[in-house]
């Protein structure tokens, strides 16, 4: 496998009136070409956070990064915590894209469709102004955007939420990326558009043979799309794997909450949707110990309080298999139901 | 959009007839007599009578109200025979305290006020919206800070203190520029001369709305630097140049195009206090001394004019909006 992307011992911290939130606290995960790695987490987990600081799109006067973000760029490989603001604006929109998750405003409302794909064009082929049209036209033909010729010249209001996500796909792929990273790329859209954004991406993927990077809080898009998975809580991964083995073998008892967190037809035993307790924790106060710990229903099995008093390490349990969890193998094999989700 | 044009231009003239007639009507139900005005110490009731005839004043209102609006397009006639004067289209009436057709005074103001609202505007917008987005690029900085500065004091001193200090520091003590106090110069005969006759009543008027045009550039583009569509302009790999300039620029115009446009029609209507200190023969001059002589057609007219001014600039502005903001247009 060609890694294209590698981000190691990232930590991002604000600087706030109140104390430093740190945001994303020591994360590591690698992309492959051709793969799909979800990262999924709730509100306010740190996966936005990490997928900017892979675009470096945080302003650096008020974000605290460091770690390494290694992406290749042809022969060279570039670190974007290191790298100088050009050397990264170089990447952006050429090895490096992005879409977002509201197509509504993510579009410049002032300018047309063929202004703002041109644009991506050619802000990294300088002057060629008719190779960048006849991209852009191409692109939206591509993406599924029925008479692209006439609807270049378009502006975003003229199109629909699903059409214009599919616009700013065409935008990401103007340049031929290698990293494509998906901000809640489905989260606006309504759930039959939502399948066929999905479809498109897998497409693209297939012929542009790029990584992506998916972020998101729906584990129904996680199930359907993506290779391997990192789940995210309060800044940390708190586990991590192929997505199958999340899915049926989970090891951190977040991760267990989260998929029986997904409302089921058919499951009326008790008739209200289980949710797990608690609130996520302040970023700034992080508990002493397992930040999950607070409301974690486990926490009484570890013996010693080491869920209070001590953060468990990213440990590998099986093959490509990591979870922070102080439970050991046996207790979570008898407190873990066997879950058939998916 | 020529239909949409159309649909606009129509209710603003309906909105000018209605503007006219409540004004006209408002001046003409005060409880003095106009008539009584028109002649001097030497009156009697006969010239009052006479004059009552002449100027129309003894004809019922809703006829008083149709004489002064054909007048604006036909032109009008006071009195007959040896003593009948015309004052040609467009007339806004006759003035007694100046014996002069109105239409006629207002040709000598309105370039002094013109010119000074528009090298004020000019100057504010330039110097507001550059402050405004330097701010901005250094928020929190010592630019920033220093055009707070500069946005408190001009918000805070009322435009008598700047004028004032100006004529006193700048004509006066350092004699940099001539004082204004005397004869006005017109753009058209000696630029060099207007522009020195005009640049402290610029600065003065500009630096007040400069402040406040400060202050709401900075506001719009931190608002619009947050817009997810400057995010992706950024995720494309754009240098900050353009993310400002072609991006964040262009959606921050439409609002202060909004905001010139009506200010500008705002100081057409007067710049009284500007004006008075400087001692500018423009219209807001005009109309503070025909209140106080009660010299009802002037008033009336330049009411009107001022009235007309607001609502082709809405219109100029609405029109010009469709052109900034492509979802306003009508399809």
């Amino acid at each position: 496998m060609n890694e294209i992307l590698s981000v190691e011992h990232l930590k991002v911290s604000f600087p706030t009136d109140d104390g430093l939130v740190r945001a994303v606290d020591d994360v590591s995960f690698t992309l492959n070409e051709g793969e799909t790695v979800a990262i999924v987490g709730e509100s306010g987990s740190g996966k936005t956070v990490t997928s900017l600081s892979i675009m470096d799109l945080h302003n650096r006067r008020a974000a605290q990064v460091s770690g390494s973000i290694k992406i290749r760029d042809g022969a060279n490989v570039v670190d974007v915590v290191s790298a100088t603001v050009e050397e990264t604006r170089s990447l952006r929109g050429r090895v490096v894209s992005m879409i977002f998750q509201d197509p509504m405003s993510s579009l410049h409302p002032y300018y047309k469709i063929s202004n703002q794909l041109c644009e991506s064009y050619l802000v990294h082929h300088p002057r060629q102004k008719k190779e960048a049209l006849d991209r852009a036209i191409s692109m939206l033909d591509l993406v599924g955007i029925p008479q692209p010729d006439k609807r270049v010249h378009d502006y975003p209001h003229q199109f629909s939420g699903g059409m214009r996500q599919r616009v700013m796909i065409a935008m990401a792929l103007m340049n031929d990326p290698k990293v494509l990273i998906a901000d809640e790329p489905t989260t606006a859209l309504d759930v039959t558009v939502q399948a066929q954004i999905l479809n498109l991406l897998g497409e693209m993927q297939k012929q542009f043979h790029m990584g992506i990077v998916l972020i998101t809080h729906d584990l129904g898009v996680v199930a359907q799309v993506s290779d391997r998975v990192n789940v995210m809580y309060a800044g940390k991964i708190v586990e991590s794997g192929p997505v199958d083995d999340i899915f049926y073998k989970p090891l951190a008892p977040y991760t267990l909450g989260l998929l029986n967190s997904i409302p089921r037809a058919g499951d009326k035993k008790s008739g209200r949707l289980s949710a797990i307790a608690g609130q996520p924790p302040s970023m700034i106060n992080l508990p002493k110990g397992c930040s999950f710990a607070p409301r974690c229903e486990f926490k009484e099995k570890v013996s010693g309080g080491r869920c209070i008093s001590e953060m468990p390490e990213l440990e590998g349990i099986s093959e490509g298999h990591r979870a922070r969890c102080h439970l050991d193998e046996k207790e979570r094999q008898k407190l873990f139901p066997t879950l058939a989700v998916k | 959009m020529v239909l949409f044009a159309l649909r606009r231009l129509g209710f603003s003239l309906f909105t000018l007839l209605i503007v006219s007639f409540a004004v006209y009507v408002i001046f003409a139900i005060l409880p003095f007599d106009p008539a009584a005005l028109t002649c001097g110490q030497k009156c009697n009731d006969i010239i009052v009578e006479a004059n009552r005839v002449r100027l129309g004043y003894d004809k019922p209102l809703l006829i008083q109200y149709w004489l002064f609006l054909t007048g604006i397009f036909f032109g009008r006639q006071y009195g007959v025979g040896q003593a009948a004067f015309t004052c040609p289209a467009p007339s806004f009436g006759y003035s007694f305290n100046e014996n002069e057709c109105v239409t006629d005074i207002l040709k000598d103001t309105l370039p002094v006020t013109i010119s000074l609202a528009v090298g004020a505007l000019i100057l504010w917008v330039t110097v507001g919206v550059t402050l405004g987005v330097i701010a901005a690029k250094f928020r929190g900085r010592v630019p920033d800070t220093a055009s707070s500065v500069f946005v408190l004091l001009g918000t805070s001193l009322p435009t008598f203190v700047t004028g004032l200090v100006l004529l006193i520091w700048v004509s006066i003590k350092w004699k940099i520029v001539p004082l204004t106090l005397t004869g006005y110069v017109s753009f058209l005969d000696n630029p060099i001369g207007a522009l020195k006759y005009f640049i402290l009543p610029w600065i003065t008027l500009a630096i007040a709305y400069a402040a406040l045009y400060t202050r709401f550039t900075r506001a719009a583009v931190l608002e619009t630097m947050s817009e997810d569509y400057v995010r992706t302009a950024r995720a494309k790999g754009l240098d900050e140049r353009t993310i400002l300039f072609k991006h964040t620029l262009r959606a921050v115009l439409a609002p202060i195009t909004t905001m010139a446009g009506l200010d500008f029609a705002g100081l057409i209507g007067g710049a009284i206090i500007t004006e008075t200190i400087f001692n500018l023969p423009g219209l807001g001059r005009l109309t503070l001394r025909s209140v106080y002589e009660f010299d009802l057609s002037v008033v009336v007219a330049t009411t009107i004019l001022a009235a007309t001014v607001v609502i082709v600039m809405n219109l100029i502005v609405d029109m010009f909006y469709a052109v900034l903001d492509p979802r306003v247009r009508v399809q």
